[in-house]
């Protein structure tokens, strides 16, 4: 917390010197040794830490792809492929590569509802929400431009499909579109800008990280609780206390990290990704990696092309809103009976909406019967769509700002030791 | 900040415009830097220079569709049955969303043959000929469905398949482009 | 409100969490027009499962013999076969050029080259570190020859289907006749397990649609097509199967080493775990 007084003494000569010049080391000190953490942190709050290490395999594996990949559209795919077959370790690296962007994201959605059902957002922690708000963009935009990279059929339709969403904006989109494709198709200047940019955005996003981590680090951790440290009773040191605790779950995330990579490492892709790209055949059933199925859902939702697009983005958009939309005095839904229920809700919807994502548009979710012409009748998966789209906007811009004003709230403890000590009681019996 | 001495009896006003144009001068001359950068990304001169191609027709059968790739995209030269081209000519010009006649959509006399940019309209996809319920072609990936015509009858798509510029320049070949 | 809204919620959501398993589990039931592919209990599947050198060996007997007529392995060189976990691969050679079987595979191929001295090309025989020759001399001849299709490379093919080994082994062994009141073409061939929509070309009932769809590729397979060294009876099934083994190796070769080092990986990052969770609860001990 800023106001914390930095409690590092340098205790040899070279460390004296070096912090009246640069207190780097008092830096480090401060933030992640003697850094106090509310001492009921449970194991959600692990996924911060396990997110660091996400982008720490992500760049080191990616610089080392980058050595042996070769960025044109006809060579990329056997350039790939000679990385999985012929360079040492090639085949581990790529595969730890790209299971790993699965990981990061299943790791940065749970740290997102994380936050969203302990209020971690409320004031005064917005601009940390908005900042993780940016990461999360710079992710899904990284992650896009990656998947093209191996230039198979489905990187090749991804690209298609997304850069063509531009295109919708009234008069400028076709300029804009040709613009991004560098032509008048996606082909080899796309794959050229979407390696360069793929490149950078990472190092970006670490930027944004270190202002996430400043920014955490000047109002202190949120907690289960949502009540704000109160005196030193509240806190431990985050080293041994929150280190270990960290470093426990970042092992388990790595023990299912490797079942993916070494046991099921093609399973969150596709299989069509293995046919290279080719512009005048279209696979069947083009879908994204599945962790933009939601939002694919929602775009197909609509049936009108410009609307389908705005609503898209309006869902990562109404994200970044959050702190704004949110009228109740108390941040966590431990003590919000009605509220958590609609976060369950919310939960399960954005799940349905991956589900949607990943069917064909014509698909029924289950038919009861069939119409004169054959055709069934029953749930399609165009209006399951739209039943949680409209739930998922509700949800932020009706559901927050109306239960936050209209719900009692269970009494909240006055501070975290003394709910702390509560458990503990209660535990014992 | 502290304001600095009003040194040399300069009046304010006279002050105030040279920060102000000085300030403009690196404002214009950032935007002047930006042109380069951002232009490059238009399509290079290579890229521009792709040729129109001609096209023999004899290699297409009745009922069968010629796929081409023309500057970067494919392209549909479709030999239409007679059944097709009855069906086209018999929709409701003002149910469509894209109102287009047929023989808006084909050149006079070669009523017979087809030419499309085979790219959907919605996001970019290829449409496959032969499924969907309107005898022309199907989207895989968001289902939109266009008749014999090209034109859009169903799904997410704004417009009807678009016809590229082209020429015949005997009965059995094209220029397009 | 809180109680009645509470109760309400809960019950929207379990009946949401039902709903949800439901559709999931028909959804599953009812996926794909196409034949689920059938198991072919591979030795190389699961976790602990490794390539079988005897099978991998038939299998390229059947890919020499009858694919590579129309489909080429362009990700492939000789040296690939003799190298660790290969059909051929031999533990007196592990440089995989200089095994002798290997080199005599290689010496019965021919590839184009240029005369260093003349600069024409010539053909030459193909040394261990050439990629197999690709049937046709480029995709323009490969669709002239192949009434249109292009026969697809097979060098990552079973990583390219859905269904992988056990899908191109059912797909090689199930050619069936058309049924009744289905209309194809002289080039076209059903197949129940090729993944297709045959609702355009059926002129039965519409409810009925039969299963699977339509490929140019004839049936290549037929009982004793080709003749195995070791003996095994050359069946249609065994056919099929060696050859999808053979193209799934070639596919991941690395993936018996893969499966060691993940075991490895695995057994440290638990005992890892056990140490730092002892640590955990000797740091944590009191302030719980």
């Amino acid at each position: 917390m800023s106001d914390h007084p930095s409690t590092y003494t340098p205790a040899t000569g070279i460390e004296k010197w070096l912090d009246a010049r640069l207190p780097i080391v008092r830096l480090a000190y401060d933030s992640f040794i003697d850094y106090p953490t509310p001492k009921n942190l449970n194991y959600w709050w692990t996924f911060g830490g396990i997110l660091s290490l996400c982008l720490g395999v992500q760049i080191i594996t990616g610089i080392i792809l980058a050595m042996h990949y070769t960025a044109n559209a006809d060579l990329a795919f056997d350039s790939v492929e000679r990385i999985m077959r012929d360079v040492n370790y090639g085949w581990l690296i790529r595969y730890v590569h790209a299971n790993g962007a699965s990981m990061f994201f299943f790791a940065v959605y749970i740290h997102m509802f994380r936050g969203l059902y302990y209020g971690s957002y409320k004031a005064p922690r917005e601009v940390l929400w908005l900042l993780g708000c940016i990461i999360y963009f710079l992710m899904i935009a990284t992650a896009f431009m990656g998947y093209v990279l191996p230039w198979g059929q489905m990187s090749y339709y991804g690209a298609v499909v997304i850069t063509n969403l531009i295109g919708a904006i009234p008069i400028v989109g076709p300029s804009i579109l040709t613009w991004l494709q560098g032509g008048f198709a996606v082909d080899n200047p796309t794959l050229n800008r979407f390696f360069s940019l793929h490149y950078l955005l990472p190092f970006v996003i670490a930027g944004v990280v270190v202002l996430h981590v400043w920014a955490l680090h000047v109002t202190g951790q949120n907690n289960p609780t949502g009540v704000e440290i109160k005196s030193k009773e509240d806190t431990l040191p985050f080293t041994p206390y929150a280190t270990v605790k960290d470093g426990l779950a970042m092992i388990f995330f790595l023990i299912v990290f490797s079942i993916f990579v070494f046991y099921a490492p093609d399973a969150m892709g596709h299989a069509d990704n293995y046919v290279k790209a080719n512009p005048l055949q279209t696979p069947s059933h083009i879908v994204p990696e599945w962790y933009m199925l939601p939002f694919y859902a929602i775009l197909r939702a609509v049936p009108d092309k410009l609307i389908g697009v705005l609503l898209m983005f309006a869902a990562i958009a109404v994200i970044f809103a959050l702190p704004w939309l949110d009228t109740s005095k108390v941040k966590s839904m431990r003590y919000r009976p009605v509220m958590r229920w609609f976060f369950v809700l919310f939960v399960l919807t954005c799940i349905g909406l991956g589900w949607c994502g990943g069917q064909l548009p014509t698909d029924m979710v289950f038919s009861l019967t069939n119409d004169k012409h054959g055709n069934p009748i029953g749930l399609s998966v165009v209006l399951l769509s739209q039943i949680l789209a409209f739930y998922y906007f509700a949800f932020f811009l009706l559901i927050m700002p109306w239960i936050g004003l209209k719900e009692d709230p269970l009494p909240v403890p006055a501070s975290i030791s003394e709910a702390v000590l509560a458990s503990h009681n209660k535990k014992k019996g | 900040m502290s304001e600095p001495e009003n040194g040399g009896g300069q009046d304010p006003n006279r002050r105030d415009f040279i920060y102000i144009a000085a300030g403009a001068g690196a404002a214009g001359a950032a935007a002047m830097v930006a042109v380069p950068l951002i232009g490059q990304m238009n399509p290079a001169a290579d890229t521009l220079a792709l040729a129109s191609i001609e096209y023999d027709l004899s290699k297409v059968e009745e009922g069968m569709q010629a796929v081409v790739k023309w500057r970067g995209k494919p392209l549909f030269v479709r030999y239409r049955t007679k059944k097709e081209i009855a069906d086209a000519k018999a929709v409701d010009v003002k149910s469509l969303r894209d109102p287009q006649t047929d023989a808006e959509r084909v050149k006079a006399g070669h009523e017979q043959y087809l030419v499309l940019i085979g790219v959907c309209t919605h996001l970019g996809c290829v449409p496959n000929f032969g499924t969907g319920e309107y005898g022309g072609w199907f989207c895989p990936c968001h289902g939109s469905e266009y008749d014999t015509s090209g034109r859009i009858r169903q799904g997410p798509a704004p417009k009807n398949l678009e016809v590229p510029e082209y020429s015949f320049l005997s009965d059995t070949k094209i220029k397009v482009g | 409100m809180s109680a009645f809204m509470t109760k309400t919620l809960k019950i929207v959501a379990g009946l949401t969490v039902a709903f949800t398993l439901t559709v999931g589990t028909q959804a599953l039931a009812n996926s794909g027009g196409a034949k689920e592919p059938e198991d072919h209990g591979f030795t190389f599947e699961g976790p602990f499962g490794t390539f079988d050198q005897a099978q991998l060996q038939r299998g390229y007997k059947v890919y020499r013999e009858v694919c590579s007529a129309c489909h080429g392995m362009h990700l492939m060189s000789f040296r690939n076969l003799g190298q660790k976990g290969g059909p051929f691969y031999d533990p007196k050679y592990k440089n995989p050029n200089d095994n002798p079987i290997v080199k005599q595979i290689a010496s019965e191929f021919e590839v184009t080259d240029i005369d260093p001295d003349t600069g024409d090309d010539i053909q030459r025989k193909a040394t261990t570190s050439d990629r197999f020759p690709s049937p046709f001399r480029n995709e323009e001849a490969a669709k002239a020859s192949n009434s249109g299709a292009v026969p697809p490379d097979l060098s990552v093919i079973t990583k390219a289907r859905a269904g992988g080994a056990n899908y191109v082994a059912s797909l090689l062994a199930g050619y069936q006749d058309a049924p009744a009141g289905l209309k194809i073409g002289d080039t076209q061939h059903y197949n129940p397990y090729v993944h297709g929509s045959l609702a355009t070309q059926w002129t039965g009932d519409p409810h009925h649609v039969p299963q699977g769809g339509v490929l140019a590729m004839p049936p290549p397979l037929v009982a004793d097509k080709v003749t195995y060294d070791d003996g095994t009876k050359a069946t249609l099934k065994q056919e099929a199967a060696d050859v999808a083994a053979f193209l799934e190796w070639a596919s991941d070769p690395h993936a018996t080493e893969r499966k060691q080092m993940g075991f490895a990986v695995i057994a440290f990052l638990l005992v890892l775990a056990g140490l730092t969770y002892a640590a955990y609860r000797q740091v944590w001990r009191g302030k719980h």
